[in-house]
């Protein structure tokens, strides 16, 4: 599927998609959103990307295989569920830094989650989808 | 104690990365093991001659009750030493016999698990570890029995054993569970306290039934025999060590501990002696006919199993003396056999007792040891066996008055069955005129018939002083079997009285037979003609039928297409459902009570009619998901209306991605083609409006449920208090359920990885077959 309009229109579109996604995952605390939505929007974006201009260009893009993401995503949770454990806490404890932090809000172990969860999801989409689209 | 355990487990797992360096010269050090932890025990004997029980306890999972406490009493210490004494032989042994062998570290290792499994298994302290270690032990005689994995044979040996043991494990732990639940204790040294209370509860019979198939399967009683000459395809150092000496009397141990612990009964005894004094003459009959050494081997120890188990049933003082001596005679001569079997098999490459001949012509000292074996297996005076043989006659003739003649006379025919069998295996290879085919037969390596011969020469010195060995080894264990003071009382000579008349009786028929009758070749395949009623062939039978049913059950219910489950799966969900409706009654509904319907409404109710239509009625694949996935926006929509924005966004999200999906997938179908007859649309039809009506009432009868929003309300008050967070459903996601999304994403990542490898596996053309 060749179309010059969507080729064009993908090349502003990832990017804004992308932040969007991040603007999702960021505010998920405090208003609709979050890792799960924030990581299924981004995965759209590469999606539309690799309709545009075919999968093996999205793949360049990407670098890495999207598998990889799997791993790094599960570390990132897996990392803020035991890191009150240094502390004497059970895991899973909520750990916040006191003040908020500029534009990004508040931070605290429960955004790591968060982007755990992100990353997950789109390493999980990413892999599914591509590995079919490149099935032959 | 801990440590005799682990070492051979720890020093097994070793041999995988050092496997290249234990096949060379350095297999030396193998035998080592077993030689350094029988040591160990044998440096305990003074100490629990004296009556001293030693015990270790380590925690592991408290909270189960489930902790390695290991116990070396009496029995437990006879066992271990049987386990380490006769392994430090067979390790010898093995190491040449072997010698060469692709899979030697395999072997080994193999055989040190069992070791320390079997080590586990008699230590045990505590039932469930005792469990634990007893399934290893099977598992580890899986892996033996069908160590020639190239041959279909000792596959299904090996599959066999570990059907038949298993499913006696399963038996076993049921009993063991009800035990310790019963009791309120999994530590053996506390159960024996519990006696009384054990064997006046309601359960008592069904413990009693648990654990005897558990303790049968494995020590192969009838029903459960055959197993056993299936497991002689192990190589025979293996036969002579799992199969004869250590692992099959596991299931003797096992009746042995619980003799103090549910013992004592009727029940107990006349199952024991039933089982046992069938097993022991049907399997010493059988011995006479077969013309493979192994085959009479594993007969005659499967009668002699038979015999202990016989013997504790019997659960007099004398019996148990008889028990714990006859296990050492057992051990002693019939690991001998089995080596002089395989030093046999190893050099003329036959074990067909038709066949042997002469063979001391050329290997005299296997063949002496083969004599001592034989002699003590027959109980000849002045050997060990001879004392263990007066010992059961003993215990049989001071049975209760009438019952005592007959158990004799069956004690004196399952005698003479062994005495012939124990002379064919071990005499008669060697006697009469050497062959010309076997001239060239060498005598084998020093270290495979020494191990033989210091267990045949151990049989007769323990003959000759059993005063001493009594004291040391087996008073004890009677102890500990007896759960208090037995007399042991042995001596090389007991005077003119009946037992010795029984005694030379025995010898006599025994060699009487041995001369008298020869087993050949048509002798065994009249033998065979009875096989349709064996257990073997119901067992075998009940297997395939298992067989049979599953793969009905897997061509008609869980066939492959997708189409098929979807359609079980919800005429499954419809009837459980729709069942439980009915039992609430008619469902009423109030229109007064729900909100009027909105223009907007309306609108998205034709929507989603419209692309309901377009689905059954399109012929192209591609608008059917298209329009499916037009539902799913508009049920967005709905979530959008009531202020669902969440939801909203993750299903919309979804719906496209899925759409998505479909799209490469179908991409590659083939062109739609309807194959279907006319019925299938209308009963899938049926099928899908049955279960929208049922979520339909469903959904209408929640309005007259309770409103309880005591979760809600909880979530709503604390999601910000305890977690910082204003979106609640966020806050349950990361923060209150944050372990069910953890596992979650694990999922997920699981189902990626399943896709991919599913994809990209490609096999090589010479794997597909």
């Amino acid at each position: 599927m060749k179309s010059a309009i969507l080729q064009t229109a993908t090349r502003y579109l990832l990017p804004i998609l992308l932040l969007f996604s991040f603007f999702l995952l960021l505010r998920g605390h405090y208003y609709p959103g979050g890792g799960f939505v924030g990581g299924l929007v981004a995965s759209i974006a590469f999606v539309l990307h690799s309709f545009a201009n075919g999968t093996e260009n999205t793949m360049k893009i990407l670098r890495y295989k999207p598998l990889s993401l799997i791993p790094i995503g599960l570390a990132t949770s897996a990392v803020s569920v035991t890191f009150p454990l240094l502390f004497g806490l059970p895991p899973m404890t909520g750990l916040w830094f006191e003040e908020p932090i500029p534009v990004i809000g508040m931070i605290g172990s429960a955004l790591f989650f968060d982007i755990g969860v992100y990353l997950v999801v789109i390493g999980v989409v990413l892999t599914i989808l591509f590995t079919i689209a490149l099935n032959d | 104690m801990l440590f005799t355990v682990l070492t051979g487990l720890i020093t097994s797992s070793l041999l995988v990365p050092f496997g290249k360096f234990i096949k060379t010269k350095w297999s030396i050090l193998l035998p080592f093991i077993p030689v350094i932890l029988f040591l160990f025990y044998l440096w305990h004997v003074p100490v629990v001659a004296n009556g001293t029980n030693i015990v270790q306890h380590l925690a592991w999972v408290p909270s189960l009750g489930i902790n390695f406490d290991f116990r070396l009493d009496g029995l437990s210490l006879l066992f271990a030493l049987l386990i380490t004494g006769i392994g430090t032989g067979i390790f010898f042994y093995g190491r040449s016999y072997l010698k060469g062998h692709v899979y030697f570290d395999r072997f080994f290792a193999y055989l040190l698990l069992f070791m320390s499994a079997m080590l586990g298994v008699v230590l045990s302290n505590n039932i469930l570890t005792l469990f634990i270690f007893w399934e290893l032990t099977s598992i580890s005689s899986f892996f033996l029995i069908g160590f020639n994995n190239d041959s279909k044979a000792s596959r299904n040996s090996a599959l066999m054993a570990l059907s038949i043991t298993g499913m006696g494990g399963f038996f076993l732990l049921a009993g063991l569970i009800l035990t310790g639940n019963i009791a309120g204790t999994f530590v053996i040294s506390e159960l024996f306290a519990h006696h009384d209370q054990l064997i006046a509860h309601p359960l008592y019979p069904l413990i009693v039934g648990l654990i005897c198939i558990g303790a049968f399967t494995k020590s192969a009683q009838f029903p459960f025999h055959f197993w056993l000459p299936g497991a002689m395809k192990a190589p025979t150092p293996v036969s002579a060590y799992l199969h004869s000496a250590t692992m099959v009397k596991a299931g003797v141990y096992l009746l042995a501990r619980f003799t103090p612990i549910l013992g004592n009964t009727e029940l107990w005894g006349i199952t024991l002696m039933i089982v046992g004094g069938f097993t022991m003459i049907f399997a010493a009959v059988h011995s006479l006919f077969r013309t493979d050494l192994k085959g009479i081997l594993a007969y005659s120890t499967v009668s002699a199993l038979g015999i202990l188990t016989f013997l504790l049933g019997v659960g007099t003082k004398d019996a148990i003396v008889a028990v714990s001596v006859f296990i050492l005679v057992h051990a002693l001569y019939k690991a001998t056999l089995f080596m002089v079997t395989g030093i046999i098999d190893h050099e003329t490459h036959t074990r067909d007792i038709t066949k042997l001949k002469g063979l001391r012509k050329v290997m005299m000292p296997v063949f002496i040891a083969s004599l001592l074996a034989a002699l003590s297996s027959a109980g000849v005076p002045a050997t060990f066996g001879f004392i263990g043989k007066d010992l059961i006659y003993e215990a049989t003739l001071n049975f209760k008055e009438n019952w005592a003649i007959w158990l004799t006379a069956l004690a004196v025919l399952t005698n003479i069955g062994l005495v012939t069998a124990g002379f064919r295996a071990g005499i008669k290879p060697f006697a009469g005129k050497l062959p010309e085919e076997f001239r060239h037969v060498r005598l084998p390596y020093k270290s495979m018939w020494i191990p033989p011969m210091i267990l045949a020469v151990l049989g007769i010195l323990f003959g000759l002083f059993p005063g001493v060995v009594g004291a040391y080894f087996n008073h004890q264990t009677a102890n500990a079997i007896a759960g208090g003071e037995t007399d042991m009382h042995l001596q090389l000579w007991h005077g003119f009285n009946i037992v010795l008349t029984l005694s030379v009786a025995t010898l006599a028929a025994g060699i009487a037979l041995y001369f008298a009758n020869n087993p050949t070749e048509e002798k065994l395949l009249a033998l065979e003609r009875f096989n349709v009623i064996s257990s073997q062939h119901i067992f075998r039978r009940i297997g395939n039928g298992i067989e049979k049913v599953a793969s009905w059950y897997t061509n008609t219910i869980h066939n492959g297409y997708l189409r098929s489950y979807h359609l079980k799966i919800i005429l499954f969900a419809e009837l459980l459902l729709g069942y439980k409706l009915w039992l609430g009654g008619p469902v009423r509904i109030d229109y007064a009570n729900l909100t009027p319907l909105s223009w907007y409404e309306f609108g998205i109710a034709a929507i989603l009619l419209g692309a309901m239509y377009l689905i059954v009625s399109t012929k192209s694949r591609l608008t059917a998901v298209v329009s499916t996935s037009v539902i799913g926006y508009c049920i967005c929509l709905m979530f959008v209306f009531y202020s669902a924005p969440d939801l909203a966004m993750t299903q919309f999200t979804i719906d496209t991605l899925t759409t998505v999906l479909f799209v490469l997938v179908l991409y590659k179908l083939p062109p739609f083609i309807n194959f279907t007859s006319r019925g299938v649309p209308i009963r899938d039809a049926i099928v899908a409006l049955g279960f929208g009506v049922i979520i339909s009432l469903i959904a209408l009868r929640v309005l007259y449920e309770p409103n309880s929003t005591a979760i809600s309300d909880f979530y709503g008050e604390n999601a910000y208090l305890l977690a910082k967070g204003k979106n609640v459903v966020n806050v349950i996601l990361v923060d209150f359920r944050g372990m069910d999304t953890m596992f979650e994403t694990v999922v997920l990542s699981i189902a990626a990885l399943g896709v991919y490898s599913l994809l990209k596996l490609r096999l090589k053309s010479s794997e597909k077959e």
